[in-house]
């Protein structure tokens, strides 16, 4: 059982170890869909959304798992779980947003091989988190995913105003502008460990 | 086979193509976040690389040997589990052989099921494609991914430990930069490498240029 107090767990899955710019989970969609403001937060909502239901059921599995020793397939039930998590999101939103789950499009299903929600379901369970514990794990965790992706959608914003030369355009200018993104969150690298 | 089959023939070309022009690293810029997160030694790179080497080889096989029994409408699902067994292979097989890859490599290894390079060959080539050509293919894309990832972990190594696979490279007054196996290293080498296979696509070279607006939407 892991005693880590909420706040230090959330600080840690928010900004310190941020699934983006220190675990490296979750870059496809982050490179994909962080060219513009106004489609890159719907993203990080719907994701962090997936990451809480698919976090709850993961724990719910693993239990079910553990107690009758099959943890062997605990790698395929969570993916299965998420699968279905996707989709369950993907016709909220239908319902409810039409707007928003049109902007969004291919990549509402291409949630379930965003490897940032697989990677919250297995590190709640090699750390041992509780469900509170693993509850707010995964909200922090989406709402660092949110902040990478609105981060990094503003800044290429306005990099689609400047004039780079012809071979710098498209993927190489957006990892070098990750990197140096990256670097400034390793000035986070430390904070709420001192306890 | 059925003879209304119409297959390209198998060919070096169908190993090759996944190895250089369609390489997923450098061109298809596919699995970008096992390349960053495991890179930072060449060894790390090599590891991963036959791990999913293995998994697309297996999956690949199985996918289309399975190819006419599965339902249009449950594939992806199907794909998606067939995968996640050959990487519970995998993960229980490095567990094994070395315990101290197996934590090099963490929580990787059982992302593998999530790289979009796998499930991408599943459903565009060995769905429809032969046993035979879908192992080839599967072979070149994993060589290609391998090659790709130690192009990444062997800078990285180099520059942040001043070693090559474990060795010591420089000797003992040798400044370690340090930045280049953490994170943001990950990020500044990939992208100095796409400007390199940029640069040489523009100057009439091997990789197509225009999967460098892939993610350009």
């Amino acid at each position: 059982m892991n005693t880590e107090s909420l706040a230090s767990i959330a600080l840690n899955a928010l900004l310190v170890n941020n699934f983006v710019f220190s675990l490296f989970l979750g870059l496809c969609p982050f490179l994909g869909v962080s060219a513009k403001l106004n489609t890159s937060w719907p993203m990080g909502l719907a994701t962090t959304l997936v990451m809480f239901v698919s976090s709850v059921c993961a724990f719910a599995i693993n239990w079910l798992l553990t107690a009758v020793q099959l943890e062997f397939l605990r790698l395929i039930c969570y993916i299965a779980v998420i699968a279905s998590a996707v989709q369950l999101v993907e016709m909220a939103m239908k319902k409810f947003s039409p707007a928003l789950f049109r902007a969004l499009g291919i990549y509402l299903p291409l949630i379930t091989t965003n490897c940032a929600i697989l990677g919250v379901a297995l590190f709640q369970t090699t750390k041992e988190y509780n469900f509170v514990q693993s509850m707010v794990y995964s909200l922090a965790a989406g709402a660092g995913f949110m902040l990478a992706l609105v981060l990094m959608a503003g800044l290429r914003e306005r990099l689609a105003l400047a004039t780079v030369p012809k071979v710098t355009q498209g993927a190489a200018l957006t990892l070098m502008l990750a990197g140096t993104l990256s670097l400034a969150f390793m000035g986070f690298a430390g904070l709420g460990s001192g306890e | 086979m059925t003879p209304t089959d119409k297959q390209p023939p198998l060919n070096f070309d169908t190993f090759l193509s996944g190895v250089w022009r369609e390489n997923p690293v450098l061109v298809m810029l596919l699995g970008m976040c096992p390349t960053l997160a495991v890179t930072n030694s060449a060894i790390n790179g090599l590891a991963m690389g036959a791990a999913t080497t293995f998994v697309l080889i297996g999956s690949g096989a199985l996918v289309s040997l399975l190819r006419r029994l599965v339902p249009g409408t449950v594939r992806i699902a199907t794909y998606i589990v067939i995968i996640a067994t050959f990487v519970t292979v995998v993960d229980y097989v490095i567990q094994a052989v070395s315990l101290a890859l197996y934590q090099a490599l963490g929580a990787f290894i059982q992302l593998i099921v999530v790289n979009c390079i796998i499930l991408g060959r599943a459903e565009a080539y060995a769905s429809k494609r032969p046993i035979g050509h879908a192992i080839v293919n599967a072979t070149g894309v994993g060589a290609g991914f391998t090659l790709g990832l130690l192009m990444l972990g062997s800078v990285r190594e180099i520059l942040g430990a001043g070693s090559f696979f474990g060795l010591s490279l420089f000797g003992e007054q040798f400044q370690p930069w340090v930045v280049m196996l953490l994170p943001p290293g990950g990020f500044l080498v990939l992208g100095t490498w796409l400007l390199i296979v940029g640069w040489m696509s523009e100057r009439g070279g091997a990789p197509h240029a225009q999967a460098r607006h892939v993610h350009e939407h």
